[in-house]
């Protein structure tokens, strides 16, 4: 860039060589100025600054990739339907950005398009943007600390990334959890599902035109965050489930609550699906768009409703249920076609389903302990420490090194809104992991778009995209 | 940051002399004998779920190949371990799902230091592949045949891979120096 004349050469007084500190900087003045005032106008040759501004490298989406690639960006590594026009004009192809800054990536997913038309040919999701290595950091923190860090990663659904780390941890620990600890665990993920269902079919609604669906979901998750806000004293990122139990039990007047929420729901319910169910819009931007087959699914790993309304019968609270969940009754809601119509169904019937639970847990909550009495694990209550030698260094211990959990690594899976939330965590006996890796749903599922958005028409990306209901936070973790 | 990266691995730390396991009895698994059978460094141990298998990095294609064809035909997780003073010291674990017979396949594949890649699994399962990106990324164990192996949670121009045991944790310089000093 030295060769290109300078407007602001002539203010910048040179560098005097009598001070050996100030080092000499790459980037001149004159380069600065050119980042922020310049524009490239399209069809000149690309300046540096222009290629280095955006440029993700290997990662983006190559022309020259090799044929592998070209079949995932394809989407026909499983099942082959990809159609090719012969008759479209090559210089019809472009190459397209949406993301990472645009609202309907939900966070800042970046999709890179190689477009026909309005044909999409290629994706490839570009990810990463809101990586933060929690993963590195909950190696650092104590088993103890460890859910506060979790209940971040997908920040949609709280509670389910708690329960799964303390599944995961309890395992280790060999210790049993109180009836009532594990009722009030599924109490909370099952409102959970349903606050982020609700988020869902807000999303989705306003993805694809109808307003009003995100006023009524933004509405309704608002009884949900305010009971968990009552219950747990933080409307996100709850830290509530813990190894051993619960944070807290249940305040006074929560069966009133739960009661009024549960009240409100069917009518709100059919409200939508009188929106939605005979809108020739909302369906016409729905059936038959970002289908995936069963097979494409299982090899690829898509789970939750996505995978259920490909019509495979796999729900992790059926098949290897986990915290006393075998003991409600609940059904587990199938599609058939695979596409975003019956990923809306699918999730609307498990709204209602998980409604049902909350009712039974409602009807039989257990009495007793909200967490393990084990004082390896739990603190001693407030009035033992005065009088307690020993419950005075429990809590002492408790609360500077934290309890130690046996060497050994263990894989436990929850079913998240979004499908299969798994934790394989790997101890040395000391008081924090060894490693933990978090299997999000939503890190197997974007993976999984090319399958369902190429041949489509670029007005079906928002709709598929929405529809598999990606939190960025839990894929780039 | 680049100030606090520890040292790579020295050959000269003490380590834990890993004692391979006395081969057990088959599992009892109509899939999992025959893939035992036919490759004798495969260890099998029951699992809450299904079943653990610790195979040789020669025979990982082989097992995981049979293995779906055998009904694990889902793929869920994959993901590395830095066990900093074992040798091997990484292990790289393979979460495969039989959806009819409820039951979970653990692969569990020793990888040396020295030699830190493994035969990439894209080719039987296209879901491996946004995962063994990952865990080059992180750990910086290649896989040989992937088609598109580039880091994908870090930006390209990232040194290092901070999954590894020796990538310390790090600091951002704080805007606030003054409250930096007291601590």
């Amino acid at each position: 860039m030295s060769d290109t004349p300078s407007l602001t050469t002539g203010d910048r007084e040179t560098p005097s060589a009598e001070s050996p500190l100030e080092t000499p900087t790459p980037v001149t003045d004159s380069d600065e100025r050119r980042r922020l005032h310049d524009v490239w106008v399209a069809g000149t040759e690309e300046p540096d600054w222009v290629k280095d501004a955006t440029d993700e490298g290997a990662q983006e989406l190559l022309s020259e990739a090799d044929e592998t690639s070209l079949a995932t960006q394809r989407g026909t590594l499983v099942d082959d339907d990809y159609l090719v026009e012969d008759d479209v004009d090559e210089e019809e192809r472009q190459i397209i950005n949406m993301g990472p800054q645009h609202p309907s990536t939900h966070g800042v997913l970046r999709l890179q398009l190689e477009l026909e038309g309005e044909t999409i040919r290629r994706v490839k999701p570009i990810i990463g943007y809101l990586h933060t290595g929690m993963e590195k950091t909950a190696e650092t923190l104590t088993y103890m600390q460890g859910s506060t860090n979790v209940t971040r990663m997908d920040y949609l659904s709280p509670f389910f990334n708690e329960l799964c780390f303390s599944l995961a941890v309890e395992d280790l620990l060999g210790i049993d959890i109180p009836p009532r600890a594990q009722a009030i665990r599924i109490l909370m993920t099952e409102l959970n599902r349903v606050s982020s269902h609700l988020l869902w079919v807000a999303t989705q609604g306003m993805d694809i035109g109808a307003l009003s669906m995100m006023i009524y979901g933004w509405r309704e998750r608002e009884l949900f965050l305010e009971f968990f806000e009552s219950a747990t004293g933080l409307r996100m990122n709850h830290n509530y489930i813990r190894p051993g139990g619960v944070a807290a039990d249940l305040h006074d007047g929560w069966e009133d609550e739960v009661e009024a929420i549960l009240e409100a729901m069917p009518g709100a319910l059919a409200e939508y699906e009188e929106l939605l169910n005979e809108n020739p819009i909302f369906l016409d931007r729905t059936m038959g768009v970002g289908v995936i087959t069963p097979d494409e699914a299982l090899a690829y790993g898509v789970t939750g409703p996505a995978l259920r309304a490909a019509g495979v019968d796999w729900d992790l609270r059926k098949a290897m249920p986990y915290s006393g969940i075998e003991n409600y009754e609940f059904d587990v809601p199938l599609g058939k076609h695979g596409d975003v119509h019956d990923r809306y169904l699918v999730r609307f019937g498990e709204v209602r389903q998980s409604l049902g639970i909350v009712r039974q847990v409602l009807e039989t909550m257990p009495e007793g302990d909200f967490r393990t009495e084990d004082r390896k694990v739990t603190p001693p209550p407030r009035k033992r420490i005065d009088e307690s030698m020993e419950a005075l260094i429990h809590h002492f211990k408790l609360f500077t090194e934290g309890f130690k959990v046996p060497p050994g690594s263990v894989y436990q899976a929850v079913e998240s809104p979004r499908g299969e939330l798994g934790m394989y965590l790997v101890s040395d006996g000391s008081a924090s992991p060894w490693r933990l890796h978090v299997r999000g749903p939503s890190f197997a599922n974007v993976q999984a778009l090319p399958v369902m958005m190429t041949d489509s028409l670029v007005a079906d990306i928002v709709s598929t995209l929405a529809s598999v209901d990606p939190v960025l936070g839990d894929v780039d973790r | 940051m680049t100030d606090e990266k520890a040292p790579v691995e020295s050959n000269d730390e003490p380590m834990e002399e890993v004692v391979p396991e006395p081969a057990v009895a088959l599992p009892g698994d109509g899939v999992l004998d025959p893939i035992v059978t036919a490759h004798p460094a495969t260890v099998a141990v029951p699992t809450r779920h299904g079943h653990l298998l610790s195979v040789d990095r020669e025979d990982l294609v082989d097992v995981v190949t049979a293995a779906r064809d055998g009904g694990y035909r889902m793929f869920i997780d994959y993901c590395g371990v830095d066990h900093l003073r074992r040798r091997p010291r990484f292990e790289v674990v393979l979460n495969l799902l039989d959806i009819d017979r409820k039951q979970r396949l653990e692969v569990h594949v020793a990888v040396r230091a020295d030699e830190p890649s493994l035969p990439s699994l894209t080719g039987i399962f296209p879901g491996a592949n946004f995962y063994e990106r990952e865990i080059f990324d992180l750990f910086g164990i290649s896989f040989v045949g992937h088609p598109d192996l580039a880091r994908i949670l870090l930006p390209d121009d990232w040194e290092g891979h901070p999954l590894r045991k020796d990538y310390a944790v790090g600091s951002v310089p704080v805007q606030f120096k003054e409250a930096h000093k007291a601590r």
